[in-house]
């Protein structure tokens, strides 16, 4: 027996996302007594998850995984988790992370919760909380599965050190090739920005800011914080900003720690998306705007003044910690 | 091409959300449905498929008689046939064994369902599904373009885009981006008019073992009044950020 975490890496270096569900998983392992193992593929800096609880690593590395495939990763998984006799398996909540899990949940015979943002309340039976009904409420469910299968949400529960030392083995799956029927041809990604799924600070701009020309001062107030940018749909739609970047119900999800948006009312459909991050900060001219009711803290002001100030202040706050 | 398009029966987005049985169920009461719509732009690129090379549409929903209303108004839009699968939609893998039998029994080429329902947002239904039948699949699919046997798609990954191929069958799990908001139709009268006498085929569940069992819900705690910060002070934020919040 034992707790299997999936902690996924980019370039041969772990997400940050792998230390939170390693973190998460060695907890779940405490509560069962018994160990954590790591699946890792193509990473290079194994030894880093025993920082976090991870007692082994099984290490796969494969020209075949170099590129992501949803099918052929599911499989690794699946056979690392039979060769642990692994009864709780762990994965994130990143894009990759979700496109795996179903599959993973079926060749494992294991029930699936998504979303998970908590311990679980109970091992027998096995009941843990998620969220649902886009953010607006949360179900405890119960799994009742002999394997169960638990999708972290990003951010819920932390990056925690638990230092243990991690025994790395080398692990070598067959992987055939109908695991490989999905051909990526073309990747066109912005490496050098912080993406939207991994940023502990995002800064997001609405349709107040009324055009893509004002970006800049959004980007920079990015910058001081090293945050991610996001922004409301009708911005995306409107073509100022890539649809990536649009979060909410029918857009990304964000739970960063901090969320600052920038002259966006704060509509229902916006808020599903974003209500998991923990700090909200909103900037908008309108008292009125919803989106003061459901943020920590605000400033009833034009984004044009407040803005180009608050990445001064904040330029200061960081020479004086430095 | 045969398409089907599963159609999952949500609460408008903009809908309060209440339960009841002491937390066990969702309050329906006073709650307008929907078509899904990570489903309705994969419905509206369907639509396209059909009018410009030629196929046939069908949609699916797994749930009970009250659902009937969101078939029709995909039937509305354009699509062919319609399948209800007469069982409650209680966990996300046994909705995607009814959606296994649908799919081998009809034969279709395509199946686009939506990347996640927005109630439950399990984010299972078409992996599990392609698992099941053993199809080619991608998700957070955001274009779809087909010819001959052979599908070119465009996924969202975090930071970016990918674009990739794949032999049919294929099940995409679609959001926004497969088709622009723009392009989503609303039904006409004749569309209406005509969908109330296409097929609307109710069919028997098959057995599944259930997984996983929302046991109770809960509502977040709420919230206390925001802070506000006079813009003429805004080092009083960065503050209050810093030694309050402590997130920066
Ligand atoms: C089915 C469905 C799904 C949807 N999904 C999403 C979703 O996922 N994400 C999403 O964001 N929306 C979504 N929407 C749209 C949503 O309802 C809102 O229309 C949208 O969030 C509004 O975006 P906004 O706040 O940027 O624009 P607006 O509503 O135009 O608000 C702009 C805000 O900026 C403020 N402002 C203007 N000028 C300034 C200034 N100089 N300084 C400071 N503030 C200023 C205004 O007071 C206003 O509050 C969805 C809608 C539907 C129907």
């Amino acid at each position: 027996m034992s707790v299997l975490v999936y902690t996924e890496s980019e370039g041969g270096n772990f997400k940050k996302a792998a230390f939170e569900v390693a973190s998460y998983a060695k907890e779940v392992a405490s509560m069962l007594g018994t160990t954590v193992t790591a699946v890792s593929i193509n990473a290079s800096n194994n030894e880093e998850l025993g920082r976090y609880g991870v007692d082994k690593v099984l290490n796969v590395s494969s020209g075949n995984l170099e590129q992501f495939s949803a099918k052929a990763y599911a499989e690794v998984i699946k056979q690392a988790a039979e060769k642990e006799n692994a009864t709780v398996v762990v994965v994130g909540s990143s894009i990759d992370s979700k496109f795996v899990a179903p599959a993973l949940a079926v060749n494992l015979n294991a029930g699936y919760a998504s979303n998970v943002v908590a311990l679980p309340e109970s091992t027998a039976p096995f009941k843990v909380k998620r969220t649902a009904f886009s953010n607006k409420a949360f179900g405890v469910v119960e799994i009742s599965s002999d394997v169960k299968l638990i999708g972290l949400s990003s951010n819920a529960f932390g990056i925690i050190e638990n230092e243990v030392s991690a025994a790395v083995e080398n692990f070598e799956p067959a992987v055939g090739d109908e695991n490989f029927s999905v051909h990526v041809t073309a990747v066109d990604k912005a490496t050098d920005k912080v993406s939207i799924a991994d940023a502990e600070v995002v800064v997001s701009g609405g349709r107040g800011l009324k055009g893509p020309e004002n970006w800049g001062m959004i980007e920079g107030l990015a910058d001081v914080l090293g945050a991610a940018t996001a922004c409301s749909k009708p911005v995306s739609d409107m073509g100022w900003r890539p649809h990536g970047e649009h979060v909410g119900q029918t857009g990304k999800p964000v739970a960063s720690n901090l969320y600052i948006a920038v002259g966006i009312s704060g509509a229902i459909q916006h808020l599903a998306g974003i209500n998991s991050s923990k700090v909200k900060v909103v900037i908008n001219n309108d008292p009125e705007a919803p989106f003061f009711k459901a943020a920590d803290y605000g400033i009833v002001g034009d984004a044009f003044e407040v803005v180009p100030k608050l990445i001064e202040k904040l330029k200061e706050f960081k020479a004086n910690n430095a | 091409m045969k398409i089907l398009v599963c159609i999952s029966h949500v609460p408008d987005t903009t809908s309060k959300i209440n339960f009841s049985e002491g937390d066990t169920k969702f309050d329906t009461n006073g709650v307008q449905f929907v078509i899904n719509p990570n489903d309705e732009f994969g419905l509206t690129r369907a639509m396209w498929f059909k009018e410009k090379q030629g196929a046939s549409v069908d949609v699916v929903n797994v749930g009970g008689a009250e659902t009937e209303p969101t078939l029709r108004k995909a039937l509305a839009i354009g699509a062919d046939n319609a399948i209800r699968v007469n069982a409650e939609a209680t966990d996300g893998f046994f909705v995607a064994k009814q959606l296994e039998k649908v799919v081998k029994d009809g034969g279709y080429d395509l199946v686009i369902a939506g990347r996640e329902s927005i109630d439950y947002n399990g984010g299972m239904v078409p992996g599990m599904l392609a698992a099941l039948t053993g199809a080619n699949f991608v998700n957070t699919c955001i274009g779809l373009e087909v010819e001959g046997d052979t599908a070119t798609v465009t996924r969202e990954v975090d930071g970016g885009k990918e674009t990739a191929t794949a032999k049919l069958p294929l099940i995409v799990g679609g959001q926004k981006g497969l088709v622009e908001e723009s392009d989503l139709r609303i039904p006409n009268m004749r569309g209406i008019m005509m969908a109330r006498k296409k097929p609307l085929t109710v069919v028997d569940p098959v057995a599944a073992e259930e997984g996983v069992k929302t046991v109770q819900f809960e509502k977040p705690a709420p919230k206390g009044d925001v802070t506000l910060v006079s813009p003429d002070n805004i080092g009083e934020l960065v503050d209050l950020l810093h030694n309050e919040a402590k997130v920066i």
